[in-house]
């Protein structure tokens, strides 16, 4: 076997793989979200949005993970910080942390449900201990940045542990003599933070931004088991119309939208974030 | 060697076991269905009403969407694996030549409704499909709630009018709102709109969308929407809120009104939709059963078919599924608390002096979600978002009759029957 093709022949499989599972799916929803029953169309572009629920629909997902995604970063840039300084017990810690992962997202959605619907525990505490007379419709139409927050809370609780995981490699990278010769210049530990940590750390939150962002945009089986149709998102929208209504080729034209949002977030953090030209991990 | 003819050995047995019980299978008459899909429903299909079956039932049931692409694929192909399909009125007359006569199943002396048999024509001359059962969409109320009943106010010949202002009296009586609505993503509020409120004021369900007496109608709902609960857009199933006492007077599906009945007995009482100017609206619902022409048993299917008319499998489903039977067949003595109590509502309903029949849609086929999605609409925007009204009914007006063009359907009760696509005027 010719020395040089072996890396390429090894590659093979995967590539494969990716084609057919991935980029010829990706290569049909393209065709169908431009066609109609007379060929090339951007009939369903129009649908989509002239829809009276579009512009709502794209500002509910866009404004969600502009607030989800920097409460995570922080989120997890503390447990990873927690998580690396700790010596003895950190596995367990580690794996304390990482237990919402496990679950689906729509379990985390009905968890958070158990707990805001009418008749679920924030409501038996609040009347238990005499607070409210009856309970309160936390997650009805009309609080609707009731339902907002209740998501807010569902998904920080659920995917944080995605970005802690990613950070904690990271930070595991990075050589203790950068934070020996740190202490020795007197700095302290928030400058040690922000000149040390952070600037190492520029490929791994690419990394997990990126991923966190584009799942972000994707949030779907949180949102309908906290408010149903009640908080329209763009996956929400994208499944009602190639379920409810049928109509594949708008269903198509809404995943091109979250494609097209997910491809311009990671241009801006590759770009934002990218590791100078020359500089070594 | 010997570990390689073991190995061949273990794996020529695994394939003759595996296409032993997949030729099992395959005597199975396979029922598809769009009846019957909730998880419990279709538990006590296959445990209760189709075990006794001889040569066994596979019975799958499916939401619209997937009900339709392999019907149609069977279709194209000319064959295929349904035995039995069992749907609505409107999903079976779409596709009338693709089924069976079945004017020779004899159904050992056992009558059914002349009115549905002459549905089942489906126009032609044959008998397309058979009637399976019957439901229609009924009002429940919290026994509780009658003390706040207006004076003079009979519960079997309610007006809106009469049921606004209970809800309001309840409202301001218990400090809270008690009336209910499905009006979650899975509650079936379309068929309030398009069966019941709509039709009472305007004698029409499509054409008359955006006349002067529909207006009236979304109107009068908004009155009642401010004694309705306002957790209903979460509701799918009235049985749970009535259960737990957030409503205590509700609308809704038969099968979804039963579990409420079935465990607090004493605590419920089922009575007629109320009716508007132009009479006391309703929706029946009738499900078929018929046999596609492809299908790869004929006789296993008939026998299938005749199966289901029989009046224990007939009682059977009624304790499964809630949905009536359409046979003259005597009901046991022993039946549950919910069809006791839902029976003579149906009844009172479907014959009063002022009942007026408001069908399902017929001939829409894959875009019945879309239709329903515009009565959804018209409700979120008027009521729920406190749109203009008038201009809310103009533009979903424009999206119905768009749609009608679309799919080409003709009117259908209790609409004027038309020359091509029911016009909305």
């Amino acid at each position: 076997m010719p020395q040089r093709a072996l890396p390429y022949l090894l590659l093979l499989p995967a590539t494969l793989f990716l084609l057919v599972f991935f980029v010829y799916p990706f290569v049909q929803i393209a065709i169908l979200a431009f066609s109609g029953p007379e060929g090339f169309t951007l009939k369903p572009f129009l649908t989509m949005a002239t829809h009276w629920k579009f512009q709502t629909t794209l500002w509910n997902t866009l404004l969600l993970t502009a607030i989800i995604v920097p409460i995570q970063l922080v989120m997890a840039l503390s447990m990873a910080s927690i998580v690396a300084k700790l010596k003895t017990g950190r596995n367990t810690i580690l794996y304390i942390f990482t237990i919402p992962l496990g679950l689906s997202d729509l379990a985390a959605g009905i968890i958070w449900l158990a707990i805001f619907e009418q008749s679920g525990f924030l409501n038996s505490v609040l009347v238990g201990l005499g607070l409210t007379e009856r309970p309160i419709l936390f997650l009805g139409y009309q609080n609707l940045w009731m339902i907002f927050v209740a998501v807010i809370l569902a998904e920080v609780w659920r995917a944080t542990a995605i970005v802690m995981v990613i950070l904690v490699s990271g930070l595991g990278l990075i050589p203790r003599e950068y934070y020996e010769a740190a202490e020795v210049f007197g700095a302290g530990p928030w400058k040690r933070f922000t000149k040390v940590t952070l600037p190492m750390l520029r490929p791994s939150l690419q990394t997990a931004l990126i991923l966190r962002t584009i799942a972000a945009f994707e949030v779907f089986a949180v949102v309908v088991a906290l408010g149903g149709t009640t908080l329209p998102v763009l996956m929400g929208e994208t499944f009602n119309w190639q379920f409810a209504l049928s109509d594949r080729n708008v269903a198509a034209a809404y995943a091109l939208v979250i494609l097209a949002i997910s491809i311009a977030s990671t241009l801006v953090f590759l770009r934002v974030l990218r590791t100078p030209k020359g500089a070594t991990i | 060697m010997k570990k390689t003819l073991r190995i061949l050995a273990g794996a020529t047995l695994a394939v003759s076991m595996a296409a032993f019980t997949a030729g099992a299978a395959s005597a199975q008459v396979l029922f598809w269905s769009s009846q019957a899909a909730p998880v419990e429903e279709t538990q006590k299909m296959r445990e209760q009403v189709l075990k006794a079956f001889e040569g066994g039932v596979d019975f799958q049931p499916q939401e619209p969407g997937p009900f339709i692409t392999r019907i149609e694929a069977e279709m194209e192909a000319g064959s295929g694996a349904i035995g039995v399909v069992g749907g609505l009125h409107g999903d079976l007359s779409r596709y009338a030549d693709n089924w069976v006569d079945l004017s020779d199943v004899d159904l050992a002396g056992i009558t059914a409704s002349p009115a549905f048999l002459e549905l089942g024509k489906l126009g032609t001359s044959e008998q397309k499909y058979l009637p399976w059962m019957q439901a229609t969409y009924v009002m429940a109320a919290n026994r509780q709630a009658l003390e706040y009943l207006p004076e003079g106010a009979d519960i079997n010949a309610l007006t809106y009018d009469q049921l606004i202002a209970w809800a309001k009296a309840m409202a301001e009586g218990t400090g809270s709102p008690k009336f209910g609505l499905p009006g979650g993503p899975k509650g079936l509020k379309h068929r309030f709109f398009q069966g019941f409120l709509l039709p009472a004021y305007t004698g029409s369900e499509v054409t008359k969308f955006r006349s002067a007496e529909a207006e009236e109608a979304w109107n009068k709902f908004k009155e009642l929407w401010q004694f309705t609960n306002p957790a209903s857009t979460n509701y799918d199933f009235m049985q749970e809120p009535l259960l737990t006492g957030d409503v205590w007077l509700a609308f809704d599906h038969i099968a979804r009104l039963g579990e409420a009945f079935n465990q607090k007995p004493d605590d419920f009482v089922a009575f007629p939709a109320p009716a508007g100017p132009k009479g006391r609206a309703f929706m029946p619902v009738l499900a078929g059963i018929a046999i596609p022409k492809g299908a790869p048993d004929i006789d296993a299917a008939k026998a299938l078919v005749k199966y289901m008319m029989q009046p224990e499998t007939q009682a059977a489903t009624l304790v499964a599924t809630n949905f009536f039977p359409v046979t003259d067949a005597a009901l046991p003595a022993d039946l549950p608390a919910s069809a006791r109590a839902l029976g003579p509502a149906v009844t009172a309903m479907t014959s009063a002096p002022d009942a007026l029949a408001a069908l399902l849609p017929v001939g829409l086929g894959d875009l019945g979600g879309q239709f329903n999605q515009v009565y959804i609409d018209t409700f979120e925007r008027a009521v729920l978002g406190g749109q203009d009204l008038r201009q809310v009914l103009d533009q979903q007006a424009d999206t119905l009759r768009t749609l009608m063009v679309q799919a080409n359907a003709p009117c259908w009760l209790p609409d004027e029957p038309s020359e091509g696509p029911c016009p909305v005027e």
